[in-house]
């Protein structure tokens, strides 16, 4: 089977920004691959090219076998149509370090807008699954509270919620964990680990070591725009051939 | 643990002497004023009470009325299209909006006023000028057709929606960059498109911004409406008591006349406004519950 995520000399530059400096990975279907490196290193930036909110400069990255953010015929490269690419990304789910959950809506209606404007579900069947997947999350009990009224462990939740309800077939995370509370980052780590286990495909950046230890089938460590070394989590957790790694490792760990 | 016979605190409350004072004499001055007013032969209340409900006047009232809600309504409809294109990706768009609000926030509206008044004028010599006249005729058979009055009144609509519309653009930019970005993106990465973002995320959060100043703008076009003169249009409030006065001789009482006009509108105005920023704080004033 193809990879569910192939990267191939990925480059991003912002202005004179030398970000993604030749990314190239891939991601088979349910694997669970964590992302780590250093502040800057790029790794919010690679996320974003997955799902297109930014644009490549050069290099490819396909999801399921399709290319992302181009039509590619007879050689050549079309840039998509924004509909087109919207359609694309609402495959891929996002979850992001601040949630950006949409605050004048209530949790249900957070994870119900994009059924019912995206993918023009009716209100009612939409509202069916939304609770199914808030009760997923473990937050039957807050389907109409506002996120003001949410924990952030709960939005971050919410969030998760929101994304899978455009049944994505990758799901990328970006510090999901970084903006809680230290007593609330294990419920979010549950729900990412359910999520593993029923066999998402996921890219997670994280700091969170135990969870890449217990939960992720691969490791990349990046710095500078770089991928500087990848393989199982507990070898390089524990065995680190690079210097930077081992350096940075030092730090987290 | 808290003791169940506690003694409420008494202390001598802190006295404001000069809070007092300031009071009182203000007080003393708005009294003497009004009692001089009642008085005084100028203000001739006897006039304005025969005024206040002429016929001419409440239609008048009426007039300046519509002519605010239909400029707020085109100008608000206006301004949002122009704050959004000021977003848009397409620089064309961009383009558009930054010129018109560049004029029209750069010149007086009286000056706009007189300008769409003399615009027939302005057609009629272009018109000439090119071969297709086709335009032209239809232009004046539509001044043939409709009143006078009529079209000077929409005119004044067209006037009035323009200026402020620039005003408005600015207004709800300011709303739309209120919103965190964070917004976007995740509406964005759910698959919505630019305008199902702008629609259901951006917009609506940008409303708590927007509502406030947009309602000083309903107010502040209510008096606007007063310069409509300058089309000229002489149908509204302000230039109906006017004329009204000039028959009388006595335009204290019918300027009294249209002020508690312009008053009564604006009060009701503000007690809207209440109602409705309070329908559009959802789930904000949660947060500040939280918070505090
Ligand atoms: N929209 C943007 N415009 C300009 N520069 C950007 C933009 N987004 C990111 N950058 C730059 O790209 C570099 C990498 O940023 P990125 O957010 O990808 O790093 P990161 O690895 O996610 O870091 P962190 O751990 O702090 O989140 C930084 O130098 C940042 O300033
Ligand atoms: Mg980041």
């Amino acid at each position: 089977m193809t990879p569910m995520v192939i990267a191939e000399e990925v480059h991003k530059s912002f202005g004179s920004n030398h970000v993604l400096r030749g990314i190239s990975l891939e991601v088979a279907h349910g694997e669970v691959m964590c992302l780590v490196g250093p502040s800057g290193s790029g790794k919010s930036t690679f996320l974003r090219c997955i799902n297109h909110l930014e644009k490549i400069n050069s290099g490819r990255i396909t999801v399921d076998g399709t290319l992302i953010g181009y039509r590619e015929h007879a050689g050549k490269l079309y840039e998509l149509k924004a509909r087109e690419a919207a359609t694309q990304r609402s495959g891929i789910g996002m979850v992001f370090q601040k949630f950006n959950l949409f605050p004048h809506m209530t949790a249900l209606e957070n994870v119900t807008v994009g059924m019912v404007r995206v993918q023009g579900i009716n209100t009612s069947d939409a509202q069916v699954e939304s609770k199914k997947l808030l009760a997923r999350v473990g937050l039957a009990e807050k389907l109409y509270h506002y996120p003001a009224h949410l924990s952030g462990g709960q939005q971050q939740r919410v969030a998760i919620a929101r994304s899978l309800a455009m049944k994505p077939q990758l799901m990328l995370f970006d510090e999901p964990t970084s903006a809680l509370d230290p007593e609330l980052v294990g419920e979010v780590l549950d729900v990412m680990k359910e999520l593993a286990a029923s066999g998402m495909t996921m890219i997670v950046v994280t700091h969170e070591m135990g969870f890449a230890r217990e939960v992720a089938d691969s490791l990349v460590f990046m710095d500078g725009g770089v991928v500087v070394e990848a393989g199982k989590p507990v070898e390089i957790l524990s065995n680190p051939t690079q210097e930077r790694t081992k350096s940075f490792l030092s730090k987290v760990l | 643990m808290p003791s169940t016979n506690h003694e409420p605190i008494k202390a001598v409350p802190l006295r404001h002497p000069i809070r007092w004072a300031v009071a009182l004499f203000l007080v003393a001055i708005s009294a003497a004023f009004v009692v001089d007013a009642s008085h005084r032969g100028a203000y001739d209340w006897k006039a304005f009470a025969q005024y206040i409900f002429d016929p001419r006047v409440v239609k008048a009232a009426g007039v300046t009325l519509a002519l605010t809600a239909l400029s707020m309504f085109f100008a608000i409809i206006l301004g949002v299209s122009f704050a959004v294109m000021r977003r848009s990706p397409n620089p064309v768009f961009r383009a558009v909006s930054w010129l018109f609000i560049w004029a029209f926030r750069g010149t007086p509206v009286y000056v706009q006023l007189v300008f769409w008044g003399l615009l027939s004028t302005i057609y009629h010599s272009f018109f000439i000028g090119i071969p297709d006249i086709h335009f032209h005729n239809f232009y004046l058979g539509f001044h043939q057709t409709i009143s006078q009055q009529f079209s000077l009144f929409w005119i004044a609509v067209i006037g009035l929606s323009l200026n402020e519309a620039a005003y408005m653009a600015e207004i709800v930019r300011a709303g739309l960059l209120s919103v965190d970005s964070g917004q976007e993106e995740a509406a964005t990465a759910i698959g919505m498109s630019w305008w199902t973002t702008m629609r259901y995320v951006v917009i609506p959060q940008a409303m708590r911004i927007i509502i406030p100043p947009t309602g000083n703008e309903i107010v502040s076009m209510l008096k606007t409406t007063s310069l409509v003169t300058a089309v000229p249009l002489v149908t509204d409030l302000y230039a109906r008591t006017r004329d009204i006065s000039t028959e009388t001789y006595n335009p204290i009482p019918l300027l009294l006349v249209a002020s508690a006009w312009y008053l009564f509108f604006t009060t009701v105005l503000m007690i809207i406004q209440y109602f409705v920023e309070k329908r559009f704080a959802r789930g904000h004033s949660a947060l500040i519950a939280m918070a505090s």
